[in-house]
């Protein structure tokens, strides 16, 4: 189908339009859009809306009284992501790649900031940077960005060179040397969560690379020699252990993720077919489930709108990935390729991690629901995110 | 749908196969993976989705039981006599505090300092008993506010509220506590009862099959008189609120409940005047004794205890009941301090919680003679058999003497109850021991110790108040049951040698107590020896003497409606048996007995009374108790009325007793001190047949009136009494025979 298009690429007669003609024409970057991508996000985000104002509506200690207070900057944190990635479609992800060593640089002096005095703790990770008046960011958000583009970048250059097939161990090594930078900072802060999801980002971005298997399975095999080893050598703690598999049972810690585990099973359990109606769950105001408007979203979700609902999201979530893949798949070149699988891993991965620990079959870890969790970082990274799959799927030809 | 050509090594997109592969790849794994979550969810909201509901319900709602109002115990005109006072009750909300940082230590601290109270002392009241927490501690529901005081000013509970940012999860709310507001003086505190909290055991015993108790931890319970008796209608149902709580346990809302339904009233015949009048009568006569000089101990009587007990004859309903010592009723309310405890239940105390009038027993003295003439009648004795009244008789080799050794020659029985001959007695004693047998019993007919039975002696009466005691009559069955028991006691004691009157009456009583020996039966007779008897049962006897001879069982609750004035059961009189006495022999004891105001034991301290307008009939009684001060009986009653006064070492029947008596009667029928009648004055000239009606909300209407319930009156609605239409047809002909 690319290549039928590609021959229809220059009009041979252009007609005179108006504005909003020229809009809707063919080559228009609006008919160039994928919409059902755009659509999925929006009303994912629309409920997510619905479901932070929910949680967050009687919690008056965090809402300063006002049960609109996170609902507004939910919004207006939507509307800057939508900003933002606007902004991603017309500058282009190509344009992006000549920027990457940049935004690299800026994304590595801004999770090295957090460990710095300029940093916060929060929850436990000290992986904020509170800016004040209400604000603050949490750079690991937007370095998951910075790696997709800083990998890309240097494992296509000689693929899309034509100068080899598939990218040559220097450019993978390269690669992870980058990639590691910023995740050992990260690390050590200690933000498992989105250690993780960078993780996977990186397996997934060597995948869609076409790098040689023996590189996959290898970096697999020593993550898990050393996961392996960090719990017999005891370099955890008991308790560490227990939080970890706490999502499993949740007697393992009942005061802390055990207890978090049990209430949002029994949130998400207890709202049946269609759920208690919006504003009505008990458990959701009674406040039973910690982190409610972030990490533990979903519950509001499972508990208010029930099976439909909270399938609902899961369903937009999977369109969103759709249509992430086959952007993926019909892209340009392998840059693009890459971009555009590397965010598929990220939403991929996060998402189901998300609701994974929420519905008791993934380890609890502080990471958000794309869309739907309340946090601006999250958000503008998010959308940045569906920035560069339009931009990838709007660019596809004229790079061609 | 690809143009990827697989043996092409560089695609036009700029791809491999193996990159396009991956991707598929890629997507299978994601897509798969929301898959999974969809099948979790599945799992848990719609396969296993309703125990997650039951936990949700568990989780945010706290049921917390709301008390129900205690029923009002009123007296006859509906005056309360137990009711329930609004005071101000500081409590503490344990979620409220743990939620402070310090755990609330600070907000207990300043609540300590406005009330006034020992911080430590507020600290252990809310915190929650367990096996190893020594009270004070709180037994309830950790949701449920916490009382820490029932006695805070309006300026503390102003202090509280106002600075609600210094006192988090502090409220102070007015709340219902009992209360014995001693209308008219009527304490009656023994009558009463009083209330404590309830212990673990009774709230183990109170759970049924469901494992609920009717009982909440923090409830209390009637633990004496009617409050225990009655614990049940009383106490009502209580409600329960259903708490939406958050995940601190905060209050969030309310998801219903169950309103309380606040306790029947309880309606007794006690009339708060007369019992208010006889309180302060047999107080008054025992501080009087206490000042008057003892000729046969040489020293003032003791007068330590006493009990007076006003009857309707025709009912058995009790109009007033004393017992002394008494005490105050409302110390137990909000719990009662150790030193008051110890002043009611330690044995240095008088244990004022006894009520003497059905707990205390002690011998009847010549007050028994009535059962005694009885027996004697029934025996074959005539109304005009006359028995020799020497100073003194011997039997057996032992000397009776009479009483104060008067000698008042050859009298008949009427006489000897009049004069309260005690050798009249012994004669009838003898000769029926004699013919039972002696030493050597065969087939006796025990007329005497019969008659005591039928009279209702060595049982309980059935009262409706706890804890009554039956009395004891001495007869065969009893001695040798007695001995049995005390056997070795005795033997071994009377071997000890030693040469004393007790070791010699050991000796005596190891030797033959099992048999009833002469000397037994002649001291029965005139009321002594082991003879036991509580005034209630002698108030009984007394008023079946005056109502034709019928034995009620005494009853001090005549009703139990609702807090409205709706009727919910009706305690009518209850018949327990007949003297064995026919109509003949009642008047000729009742000519006695009457006598005995007008020209025996009595008339000296009924000078002036006006017999012919209020037939009055006593039987005094001087009992003896070895190493004590003589006990006071005064058993009296007119048409309407039985009046029992007794006072342990309080001398004679008439001298300690009499004038109490009087003045209960004088104003039960209005007697002014030139004994005329003033009926205007008179509080309760013939007995209340009505119940007293409430308002809706629970108050009197108004004082019942008490002059209805004559025959042939129409009873104002609703009444639900059934006075017994032949006690009063009686009234006519007992009116004729005083």
């Amino acid at each position: 189908m690319s290549g039928l298009s590609s021959s229809y690429r220059a009009p041979r007669y252009t007609p005179q339009r108006g504005a909003v003609g020229r809009l809707m024409a063919r080559e228009s970057p609006l008919r160039r859009m994928d919409w059902v991508l755009v659509l999925a996000a929006i009303a994912l985000s629309a409920i997510g809306s619905l479901l932070v104002w929910s949680a967050t509506r009687s919690r008056y200690e965090i809402n300063h009284g006002d049960p609109q207070y996170f609902l507004y900057r939910h919004l207006i944190n939507l509307l800057i992501g939508i900003g933002l990635c606007t902004a991603v479609v017309l500058l282009g992800h190509h344009r992006l790649r000549t920027a990457a060593p940049f935004l690299y640089g800026l994304a590595v002096l801004g999770v090295l900031s957090v460990l710095s005095p300029l940093g916060s703790t929060v929850n436990g990770a000290h992986s904020w940077i509170v800016l004040g008046g209400g604000f603050s960011v949490q750079p690991s958000e937007f370095c998951k960005i910075a790696i997709i583009l800083g990998m890309a970048t240097l494992l296509s250059a000689r693929v899309d060179a034509g100068e080899r097939p598939v990218p040559d161990g220097r450019s993978i090594v390269q690669a992870l040397a980058l990639a590691a930078v910023p995740i050992g900072v990260i690390l050590m802060m200690p933000d498992l969560g989105s250690t993780m999801v960078m993780v996977v980002i990186i397996l997934g971005v060597l995948m869609a690379s076409g790098a040689p298997r023996r590189w996959l399975f290898g970096l697999i095999a020593v993550g898990g020699a050393g996961a392996y080893a960090v719990v017999q050598l005891h370099l955890l703690k008991q308790y560490q252990i227990a939080r970890f598999a706490a999502f499993a049972d949740p007697s393992l810690d009942p005061a802390g993720v055990g207890y978090n585990t049990a209430q949002a099973r029994i949130a998400i359990g207890s709202g049946g077919l269609l759920g208690k109606g919006l504003f009505h769950g008990t458990q959701t105001t009674g406040q039973f489930v910690p982190e409610q408007q972030t990490d533990f979203v979903f519950t509001v979700a499972g508990e208010e709108l029930g099976f439909v609902g909270a399938g609902l999201i899961i369903l937009l979530l999977g369109v969103i990935l759709w249509r992430a893949c086959k952007i993926a798949r019909e892209a340009g070149d392998l840059y693009s390729t890459i971009v555009a699988a590397g965010v598929v891993a990220w939403f991929g991965f996060q998402g189901f991690e998300n609701i994974g620990m929420t519905l008791g079959i993934m380890p609890v870890a502080g990471i958000p629901l794309p869309f739907v969790s309340y946090g601006g970082s999250s958000m503008f990274a998010i959308w940045v995110g569906i920035g560069l799959l339009q931009s990838v799927k709007m660019q596809r030809a004229i790079a061609a | 749908m690809t143009n990827i050509t697989p043996s092409a090594g560089v695609q036009q997109t700029g791809r491999t196969s193996r990159v396009t592969g991956r991707l598929l790849i890629l997507q299978v794994l994601v897509l798969s993976l929301l898959a999974t979550l969809g099948g979790r969810l599945w799992y848990l909201q719609i396969r296993t989705g309703e125990q997650y509901q039951q936990q949700a319900s568990q989780n945010h709602i706290r049921t917390v039981m709301v008390p129900a109002v205690r029923g009002e115990i009123v007296d006859a005109n509906g005056q309360p006599l137990a009711d329930n006072a609004t005071q101000l009750v500081v409590s503490v909300s344990r979620t409220s505090l743990l939620q402070q940082k310090d755990g609330g230590k600070a907000v207990l601290d300043r609540l300590a300092q406005v009330l006034g109270l020992p911080a430590q002392e507020v600290h252990d009241k809310v915190r929650l008993c367990d096996a190893k927490t020594p009270q004070p501690c709180w037994n309830g529901s950790p949701y449920q506010p916490i009382p820490v005081t029932d006695k805070a000013t309006t300026q503390q509970a102003m202090q509280i509220l106002e600075r609600r940012e210094d006192f988090p999860g502090v409220t102070a709310d007015p709340t219902a506590v009992r209360q014995y507001p001693a209308p008219n003086g009527a304490n009656a505190a023994q009558v009463l009862g009083y209330l404590s909290p309830v212990t673990q055991d009774e709230i183990n015993a109170a759970t049924g099959s469901d494992g609920k108790s009717t009982f909440a931890a923090s409830d209390q319970i009637g633990r004496a008189g009617l409050e225990s008796v009655y614990d049940s209608r009383l106490r009502g149902t209580p409600g329960t609120t259903d708490l939406e709580v958050d995940n601190l346990g905060r209050v969030i809302g309310t998801a219903g409940g169950r309103p309380a339904t606040p306790g029947d009233i309880v309606v007794t015949s006690l009339d708060s005047r007369i019992q208010g009048i006889a309180e302060q009568q047999l107080q008054q006569a025992m501080v009087t004794l206490r000042g008057t000089y003892d000729t046969v101990t040489q020293q003032n009587f003791k007068a330590d205890s006493g009990a007076v007990v006003v009857m309707d004859v025709h009912t058995g309903r009790v109009i007033a009941m004393a017992s002394a010592p008494t005490f105050n009723p409302n110390i137990w309310t909000g719990g009662i301090s150790a030193k008051d405890y110890a002043a009611l239940t330690d044995v240095s105390s008088d244990f004022p919680l006894l009520n003497r009038a059905i707990q205390g027993q002690s011998a009847p003295g010549s007050t028994f003679k009535v059962v005694s003439t009885s027996g004697a009648l029934n025996a074959g004795y005539s109304y005009d058999d006359t028995f020799p009244c020497t100073s003194s008789m011997t039997i057996g080799g032992r000397v009776f003497k009479n009483f104060e050794g008067e000698n008042f020659g050859a009298i008949n029985l009427s006489k000897a109850l009049e004069v309260s001959c005690d050798t009249v007695f012994y004669n009838i004693a003898y000769a029926q021991w004699l013919k039972d047998g002696g030493t050597k019993p065969t087939h006796p007919n025990d007329w005497l110790y019969k008659a005591a039975h039928q009279f209702g002696l060595g049982q309980k009466t059935g009262i409706d108040l706890p804890s009554e005691v039956p009395g004891r009559v001495p007869d065969r069955a009893w001695h040798q049951s007695y001995y049995d028991a005390m056997k070795d006691t005795w033997c071994k004691e009377a071997a000890s040698g030693r040469n004393d009157y007790a070791t010699a009456v050991a000796k005596e009583d190891c030797a033959d107590f099992a048999t009833l020996r002469a000397g037994d039966e002649v001291n029965y007779a005139i009321g002594q020896g082991d003879t036991l008897v509580t005034p209630i049962q002698m108030a009984r006897i007394y008023s079946a003497i005056a109502n034709g001879g019928t034995l009620y069982q005494p009853q001090v609750a005549k009703a139990v409606v609702t807090p409205s004035g709706q009727l919910v059961s009706d305690l009518a009189p209850i018949v327990q048996g007949k003297l064995p006495d026919t109509q003949r022999t009642l008047q000729y004891i009742d000519q006695a007995t009457a006598n005995v105001i007008t020209s025996g034991t009595a008339a000296w301290k009924f000078q002036g009374w006006p017999q012919d307008k209020i037939a009055l009939h006593a039987k005094t009684g001087t009992a003896e108790v070895v190493g004590k001060q003589t006990t006071s009986w005064f058993d009296t009653y007119t048409k309407d009325y039985a009046i029992v006064m007794t006072i342990s070492q309080g001398g004679t029947g008439s001298g300690g007793s009499g004038p109490a008596v009087r003045n209960i009667y004088n104003a039960l029928y209005g007697i002014q001190p030139d004994n005329s009648i003033d009926p205007k004055k008179a509080l309760l000239p013939t007995p209340q047949t009505t119940l007293p009606r409430f308002n809706a909300n629970g108050s009197p209407v108004q004082q019942a009136a008490f002059t209805v319930g004559l025959p042939g009156d129409a009873p104002l609605p609703p009444a639900g009494e059934g006075t017994p239409a032949a006690a009063f047809a009686l009234a006519p002909e007992r009116r004729a025979s005083a």
